[in-house]
């Protein structure tokens, strides 16, 4: 009797151990993330990334090309070499060795279904490629060729490190139904990390031991990434504090200030503007309404707002001034910057001259109420909108306001709850708004160009042009660039200058600020973090964007 | 006693099926498209951001005639249906309940709970005592009106960063992964005691003065000065008042508890605590119909079954209801 018990006792230590081992995860082996997870995680479907959890593409599921920012390389990822073999053919060889995480290798095959399947079903978001993709071949098992009927350089750049590959095995036995709307929980990529569990405020992710990129780039080193939903910022800086966040993509007001006292929050730069730029904010201007539709008016306005007010006491330095153009300080955009057009119709913080132009267009005070009446004596008011809550960008357009307000423009800055903003922004029932929903760093300034002048104007624009800004023959230059090879840098500069100059001189919408890449890490666990002085990668983990840093970073940390 | 239960239920059934009319309506009347906001999330290329609006659009059955749409949601909600969300998008509103409300009811209804029975007998006790009642009053008025959100952040910060006794977010430390075992559950119970304090004391001083406040009102009524009169002993007059001033309260009560899920927000964004009250939050910004839907319509039912439950209990506490029902006082 007495042995079974201590028999029974020594079974149930060592179970207690095993259950023990997997459901404590060490602190030295995890890495704890936020800033990417707003919503319970719900979705881990690649057809529906805006939906799905960050790491979906990235982690657990891979493109061909990963991109580095910082260097404007694209980095093989699936693809061990990619490359135009004709003026409409793009070969791409594929890498040998990787497979998915049920084990089955990884081949021409899956790539050929992941498009061909948005042929089928044209409800996928990226099915609009085969108006101009033709067909794609596959001579052997890791030879990829893409057939186009008119390549467009300059998307299909931006697409090979932006569409996750799927397993071929697994979703062509899918229904429409469950590839459109499936939550697709368990999902099975190429990735270095698994999907592990999930629950209401917290993603974990198990690291993928045979991933086949440790042979290539070097195994990531944590062994688990619970990614945090964290939701208010004080509580994300208290846990950057404490050490039980690693790495945060938030932006948090006070960095600066706390950076003095806290040595262990690190940042990219030491000193200001502490954060990388990621995105451009942009003043969009609705152009069918009057008097805004005159170009005169939308020029003094952006001569009237001064946006390093808006850098410095709004974000505390963490973001810059953006250049009248609004090309983001990256290689890959600036080696097209138009320098001709910048100089001779860009602007800057002048009130004087906003004032002279708004004098020349016959823009006066004629009843002296201190604003401006329009051209043809109507008093008019433009109303600035951001969505409630977003404080950062709330205290900005009171800036704005008040700042137009001194050139006698009258000008208010009003709230309405996000759902209204985004409502009067896509139909139109907008003044001024400001947006930057599509202005992040790509491999090219086409993606911003493209958004920022939609060519699809409709009664409702679900992305972009908000302002409704009709020029043919600008769509058509922002087209012709989209054509135009990558690499013929000085003849897509010679588009971008003309694209540029009607840009600056009609000011539909006004580049202000860039948006930081917000990044504090704590130095108490993980170490060597992507720096201005080691900038091996772009600290990034929000979704649909491990693949342009985050998974790099993942590799390059130390202890 | 029947005839009682008969028209309480109908009445009941009927405010069901009206309420839930208005909760359907109301979301549709606001400003705005969901699938619009659904799509603004994506930050792809304008052109695909058109392919999905008008398969999403399609999908939710949005395109449809309100009467048709308005049918679908009876048919669908008969079948234990309640739609697919907008915001978490594909999880459906039920799964959504499902894993979020246990985490608000194991705040709320303790808290609540636990700060009627306090309040209610310290409110009991300072209308007996003087001396007490000038010290317990100016705190109870103290706490409540104090702003949540500063007490919740004061209570985070105080216990959480600068003596680090307690955590400052997540329901159970996000290095464990739910099992059964002494070391989850004190991590569950190390993390939902700052919630549920907070909650507790700032409910506390309301029933707390409400309490007093009644008391003292029914101790001066004239059926107490009676008894007083009468020479009855004081704890027999005491006991007279409190059963009379405790029917208020207990109305109250049943309000709160029906209300639960709503007013749980601001625990959930300072303790970052997961939860119905951000998603519901969320839910209305996103104008996720379905998922305000599916919210509303388990608050709806839980205010009905707390009210009806109240009815029982009145029957049961207060005579002149029962005598009344039962055809006694004509």
């Amino acid at each position: 009797m007495k042995r079974v018990f201590i028999f029974s006792t020594m079974f149930l230590v060592l179970f207690a151990s095993l259950i023990w081992a997997d459901v404590v995860y060490p602190r030295k082996e995890t890495l704890y993330a936020g800033g990417g997870l707003w919503s319970p995680p719900s979705n881990w479907n690649p057809i529906t990334p805006w939906n799905a959890v960050t790491g979906t593409v990235g982690l657990i599921y891979e493109t061909l090309f990963g991109y580095n920012p910082l260097t404007d390389e694209l980095i093989p990822w699936l693809a061990e070499s990619g490359r135009w073999t004709s003026k409409n053919t793009f070969e791409i060889k594929l890498r040998r060795g990787a497979t998915w995480h049920d084990g089955t290798p990884f081949t021409a095959k899956d790539v050929k279904f992941t498009y061909e399947l948005a042929k089928q079903i044209p409800e996928i978001y990226y099915s609009p490629i085969w108006t101009w993709l033709a067909r794609i071949d596959t001579p052997d098992d890791y030879t990829v060729i893409f057939t186009f009927s008119s390549p467009r350089y300059h998307e299909w750049t931006y697409n090979i490190y932006q569409t996750a590959i799927l397993p071929q095995h697994i979703w062509s036995k899918k229904t429409k139904d469950e590839i459109l709307s499936g939550a697709n929980e368990k999902a099975i990529g190429t990735g270095p990390y698994l999907f592990e569990t999930y629950s209401d405020d917290r993603m974990v992710y198990l690291r993928n031991e045979n991933w086949w990129g440790n042979k290539v780039f070097g195994q990531p080193k944590p062994k688990r990434i619970v990614y945090l939903r964290v939701l208010s910022n004080n509580v994300a800086l208290g846990m950057i504090m404490k050490g039980e966040l690693d790495i945060s993509n938030f932006f948090l007001p006070g960095v600066p200030t706390l950076k003095k006292t806290y040595s262990d929050i690190h940042t990219w730069f030491e000193k200001e503007p502490y954060m990388l730029s990621d995105n451009v904010a942009y003043l969009f201007i609705n152009t069918t309404k009057k008097p805004l539709n005159d170009p005169n008016l939308r020029r003094a306005i952006a001569f009237a707002i001064d946006p390093s007010v808006i850098a410095r006491t709004v974000f505390e330095g963490q973001v810059l001034p953006s250049n009248p153009v609004g090309f983001l300080p990256i290689k890959g955009w600036m080696k097209y910057y138009p320098e001709n057009a910048a100089k001779q119709f860009g602007f800057k913080y002048d009130p004087k001259t906003a004032r002279e132009l708004l004098d020349k267009a016959g823009y006066r005070d004629i009843n002296k109420d201190g604003f401006r009446e329009a051209p043809d004596g109507s008093k008019f008011k433009i109303e600035i909108i951001v969505p409630f809550g977003w404080t950062d960008w709330m205290e900005s357009i009171k800036i704005i306001a008040s700042q137009l307000r001194q050139v006698g423009i009258n000008a208010e800055a009003k709230f309405p709850d996000y759902s209204k903003y985004w409502e009067d922004l896509t139909t139109g029932k907008f003044d001024m708004a400001i947006n930057n929903f599509n202005s992040q760093i790509t491999v090219s300034p086409w993606t911003m160009y493209n958004w920022v002048f939609n060519s699809q104007i409709s009664s409702e624009m679900y992305n972009g042009n908000f302002g409704r800004y009709n020029n043919q023959r600008l769509f058509d230059l922002i087209t012709q660039l989209n054509m135009t090879p990558m690499d013929d840098v000085a003849g897509c500069k010679r588009i971008i200058e003309q694209i540029a100059e009607i840009h600056l001189k009609e000011m539909p919408a006004i580049p202000l600020w860039y948006n930081g890449m917000w990044f504090q890490a704590s130095t108490q666990v993980w170490k060597n973090w992507p720096s201005e002085k080691s900038p091996y990668a772009y600290p990034v983990t929000w979704g649909g964007r491990w693949q342009t840093g985050g998974v790099l970073m993942l590799i390059g940390l130390k202890q | 006693m029947k005839k009682y239960l008969r028209t309480k239920i109908l009445v009941y059934v009927l405010t069901f099926i009206f309420a839930v009319t208005i909760d359907w309506l109301i979301p549709r009347l606001m400003p705005g498209n969901p699938i619009l906001v659904l799509v603004s999330r994506f930050s792809g290329l304008p052109e695909s951001a058109r392919v999905m609006y008008s398969y999403l659009t399609k999908a939710f059955g949005l395109d449809q005639p309100l009467w048709k749409q308005y049918f679908n949601f009876w048919i669908a909600f008969l079948k234990g249906d309640l739609g697919i969300s907008i915001y978490l998008y594909p999880k459906p509103v039920l799964d959504v309940l499902k894993s979020a409300l246990p985490y608000s009811l194991g705040i709320l209804l303790p808290s609540i709970l636990a700060s009627w029975f306090a309040g209610n007998s310290i409110g009991a006790l300072a209308a007996r005592r003087r001396r007490l009642d000038s010290i317990l009053l100016p705190i109870m008025y103290f706490i409540n009106g104090a702003p949540y959100l500063w007490l919740g952040i004061i209570l985070a910060y105080y216990f959480g960063v600068v003596l680090r006794w307690f955590p400052i977010a997540g329901a159970y430390s996000f290095g464990l992964r739910p099992h059964l075992s002494w070391l989850f559950v004190g991590n569950f119970l190390k993390h939902w005691i700052l919630p549920f304090l907070s909650l507790f004391i700032v409910q506390l001083g309301g029933w707390a003065i409400g309490m007093r406040n009644m008391v003292i009102y029914e101790l001066e009524s004239n059926y107490s000065r009676f008894l007083e009169t009468l020479g009855v002993k004081n704890s027999l007059i005491r006991k007279y008042a409190f059963r009379n001033a405790i029917l208020p309260q207990i109305t109250g009560l049943a309000l709160q508890l029906g209300t639960v899920i709503a007013g749980q927000v601001t625990t959930e964004v300072v303790f970052s605590y997961p939860g119905i009250g951000y998603i519901l939050t969320q839910a209305i910004l996103n104008q996720d119909y379905f998922l305000i839907q599916g919210c509303f319509i388990f608050i709806i039912i839980g205010v009905l079954i707390a009210n009806f439950t109240v009815d029982l209990v009145y029957v049961a506490l207060d005579p002149r209801i029962r005598y009344s029902y039962g055809g006694e006082i004509s």
